[in-house]
């Protein structure tokens, strides 16, 4: 009997329950696109960020404290093993050399393939082939082996040539043309091929690439510095800093502080500008959905006054008005959080190229939520209603 | 008689009236305060990520190749060009001076510590001193501003007091003071000089292994007034395109304007190198270009998001409008009984819902400008303030929206059998 009322309720004056259900799931759906969002965007900036490059970086510091010591051979993989597919290293080894005209240059070692991924920013017109041929299918970085950095100059016998990755500045003192040139560290000389220039408009520019292993077999320095671009929270970057410095003891780990704390920034002011126009719509909706149910609740002042004039009890009323609010909220908020995600979504594709996960979590708040703004719309037109008899509605006055 | 049908309508239904209202204004409040953020929001989170430093680098344009391994310069510290220091203020004097958020000059010299202090291993303390300006006074024509460190670079952090840019107090890095047991309050024999250390800086960069002084310092010690190698400037700038990227000398005059006239990291760094002369500037490509993605993300989250809220509202006011005429379709039924024809009842309908929504817009538009006032104040502690020109769109998207709603309603209630309407059958 009682389902029988509920149901004859709703499709009798189908009209206007469907106009309720629909302001219903608007906000349902709009609440839950927003909080969704407010979710994930922490994430989804977060990655932005790490287009910044590096977060972490790694120094070799020697017994006195000085900077700039050669890190251990196997550094490289305690990084990895230590992010473990949570951010990218790049390892970095600098030496000062000489060109045939006298002329000091910064000449470094590292592994192109990581910072191509690392540093994004680099403008390169062409990077150099490294052994592994061609590295435009790396598209998992995570999987990386770790690089053999662990060789022995001179047992391999330094190279005749390598090819270089040359800054902008750098060709310009050295070789304008483009042609090869001779490089000369501790008697050993190297020629350098450049095959392309990086543009960064800092020091990189004034510098000379070539692959860690060239370089090593070069020069036989070893790594002194690691970059890491570790991705998480600033609690989780906190963590893998605390794991690197107890997995390098003789390299010192800090933190790059612009980076860290301008994320921290503009993450903090986004979320809250977010949230502040979650505030906002959901309170809209919420208040919409409430006008338009006591408009409803109170248009069926008839219906209320025919079962009360029938003998049904104000408890019986009551829990009618109320089940028949519950469901609507439930119906309303389920039918809105499947829209809702699908907007949230759709404006992850649009605004960062990757869907917004649907967060399970969202949907008991949004069903609370819907639930309690139905109920309270039902309450406040019934708490109305109850002292007036019966009789005068019948009557229409 | 129109006019007092509307004016009676109004008076005898005061709650419906007012609930209609209340949704409008509502609607259009939330739409000011969303349409307010997203207008601003690009700005705001350009000078937030003004705090990662500076995006654009002025060099010499002869200079000598940087020889800089972690921060050490083991480049011959007279070697190469320099930058006239008295040109500097002449960067707020370029077409977009006002993006310039602050500018740092730098001139590195390397010094000796007193050779009474060494080292573990006896050689001697080769440090770097960087001599820059910390919150420095300068004035361009009419124009008087603040610019260094303090602004640029605002990840410094000194325990202590900053010196003052014509004292000669020094900043000591952390690291360096540590191996020194140096305390602000102390003195440092360096140069030939005794310098008091005023604070210790931390920076977590290659600055906590130097000696931070004043520009004056710096250059007194070099023996070259006036020098500064390289200048570092923070500027609001645009999100850079294929259009930015083109060649200056290859664009015809019109397009030249357009190009030179656009904040792009380019035509600034371009304007830089024309007012300071024989120099040369360039993005910081790290911070720049970043930026610009950082920016372009944001600032198409908050405009979606205020899509979305305006499609809320935009439903939330047709219901509302709905609702009202819906409940009104007794009296629809009496007006066409007593022979009022179907254009005459809608445009009452349109007329009261004009009023409505210019009522509830103006409304919303006030109480959407100080929440959109409220949200800068708190979240960017800078002011969001709305263009008067958005009014009338405000104004006309409600009514739009108003109309919208209404349209349905009233076409059903016109096409009302009024016999049915009257006797309360529908």
């Amino acid at each position: 009997m009682f389902l029988r009322m509920l149901v004859r309720a709703a499709v009798l004056r189908r009209g206007r329950a469907v106009s309720a259900l629909f302001a219903m799931v608007v906000a349902a759906a709009v609440a839950t696109a927003m909080l969704n969002l407010y979710i994930d965007v922490q994430a989804k900036l977060q990655r932005e960020f790490r287009n910044y490059g590096a977060n972490i970086i790694l120094i070799g510091r020697d017994n006195s404290g000085n900077d700039g010591a050669s890190l251990p051979a196997d550094a490289l993989a305690r990084v990895d093993s230590v992010l473990a597919g949570r951010g990218i290293a790049a390892p970095f080894a600098l030496v000062v050399a000489r060109t045939s005209g006298g002329q000091a240059i910064v000449v470094a070692g590292t592994d192109f393939e990581r910072v191509r991924v690392l540093d994004r920013w680099w403008s390169v017109s062409g990077w150099p082939k490294t052994a592994a041929g061609q590295f435009g299918e790396m598209s998992h970085y995570e999987n990386q082996k770790p690089h053999p950095v662990a060789q022995d100059a001179t047992r391999m016998g330094h190279p005749q040539s390598s090819s270089a990755l040359v800054g902008v500045r750098a060709i310009e003192a050295v070789s304008p043309k483009n042609q090869a040139f001779d490089l000369s560290f501790q008697g050993r000389t190297l020629q350098v091929i450049p095959v392309g220039t990086v543009r960064t408009g800092a020091a990189e520019d004034s510098r000379i690439y070539l692959s860690l292993d060239d370089f090593i077999a070069w020069t036989g320095v070893q790594p002194s510095t690691i970059e890491v671009a570790a991705s998480g929270s600033p609690e989780e970057v906190n963590a893998i800093m605390n794991q690197l410095a107890l997995a390098i003891p003789t390299g010192e780990v800090r933190p790059v502080r612009q980076i860290m704390e301008g994320e921290a920034r503009v993450l903090g002011k986004t979320r809250a500008t977010l949230l502040a126009a979650a505030a906002l719509i959901i309170l809209t909706a919420a208040l919409c959905v409430l006008s338009t149910l006591t408009g409803w609740v109170f248009d069926r002042r008839r219906d209320f006054a025919i079962m009360k004039a029938l003998g049904a009890s104000q408890r019986l009323l009551n829990s009618f008005f109320a089940a028949e609010a519950a469901a609507l909220g439930a119906a309303g908020a389920l039918i809105g959080f499947v829209i809702g995600i699908g907007i949230a979504a759709w404006i992850g594709r649009v605004n960062f190229h990757a869907p917004v996960m649907p967060r399970l979590s969202v949907l008991p708040v949004v069903l609370a939520g819907s639930m309690a703004v139905t109920l309270l719309s039902a309450i406040l037109p019934i708490s109305l209603l109850r002292r007036v008899q019966p009789a005068v509605i019948l009557r229409g006055e | 008689m129109f006019v007092r049908l509307v004016y009676e309508s109004f008076r005898r239904q005061k709650r419906r009236k007012l609930l209609a209202g209340v949704a409008i204004t509502l609607g259009v409040t939330v739409a000011t305060a969303m349409i307010g953020v997203a207008t601003d929001i690009g700005d705001k989170i350009n000078r937030e990520l003004r705090t990662i430093g500076a995006n654009l680098v002025v060099t010499p344009q002869e200079d000598s190749l940087d020889v800089e391994i972690g921060g050490v310069n083991l480049k011959p510290p007279t070697d190469g060009a320099f930058l006239s220091e008295a040109d500097l203020p002449k960067i707020k004097g370029i077409f977009w001076h006002n993006n310039i958020t602050g500018f740092a000059p730098m001139l590195p010299v390397s010094v000796v510590i007193d050779p009474n202090v060494k080292q573990q291993d006896g050689t001697e303390q080769n440090v770097t001193l960087l001599g820059t300006y910390f919150a420095k006074q300068l004035s361009y024509g009419k124009d008087e501003f603040v610019t260094g460190v303090r602004s640029t670079l605002p990840w410094w952090k000194v325990s202590g007091a900053w010196p003052d840019d014509s004292s000669q107090d020094i900043l000591v890095g952390e690291r360096l003071a540590k191996r020194l047991g140096a305390k602000s309050g102390d003195n440092i024999a360096t140069a030939g000089r005794q310098l008091r250390v005023s604070g210790i800086l931390s920076t977590g960069g290659t600055e906590d292994d130097e000696i931070v002084a004043p520009l004056g310092l710096a250059q007194e010690i070099l023996g070259r007034p006036g020098a500064v190698r390289r200048i570092y400037v923070s500027a609001l700038t645009k999100p850079e395109d294929a259009f930015a990227r083109r060649d200056p000398r290859s664009m015809s005059g019109a397009v030249y304007d357009r190009w030179y006239c656009s904040p792009y990291p380019q035509s600034i760094a371009f304007q830089l190198a024309e007012a300071i002369p024989h120099s040369q500037a360039e993005q910081i490509r790290q911070v720049s270009q970043n930026e610009g993605a950082v920016l372009t993300r944001i600032e198409g989250l908050i405009l979606l998001i205020t899509l979305a809220a305006l499609f809320a509202s935009a439903l939330a006011v047709s219901a509302a409008m709905a609702t009202t005429i819906f409940e009104r379709r007794a009296e629809v039924g009496l007006m066409k009984a007593l022979g009022a024809g179907k254009l005459a009842i809608a445009s009452i309908f349109f007329a009261e819902a004009t009023l409505l929504a210019i009522i509830g817009g103006l409304v919303g538009f006030a109480v959407g400008g100080v929440l959109a006032h409220q949200i800068g104040q708190s979240i960017f502690n800078s002011d969001i303030s709305l263009p008067p020109v958005l009014l009338p769109v405000v104004l006309a998207i409600a009514v739009t929206v108003t109309f919208a709603g209404s349209a349905a309603a009233i076409r059903r209630a016109v096409g009302l059998d009024p016999v049915f309407a009257l006797r309360g059958e529908l």
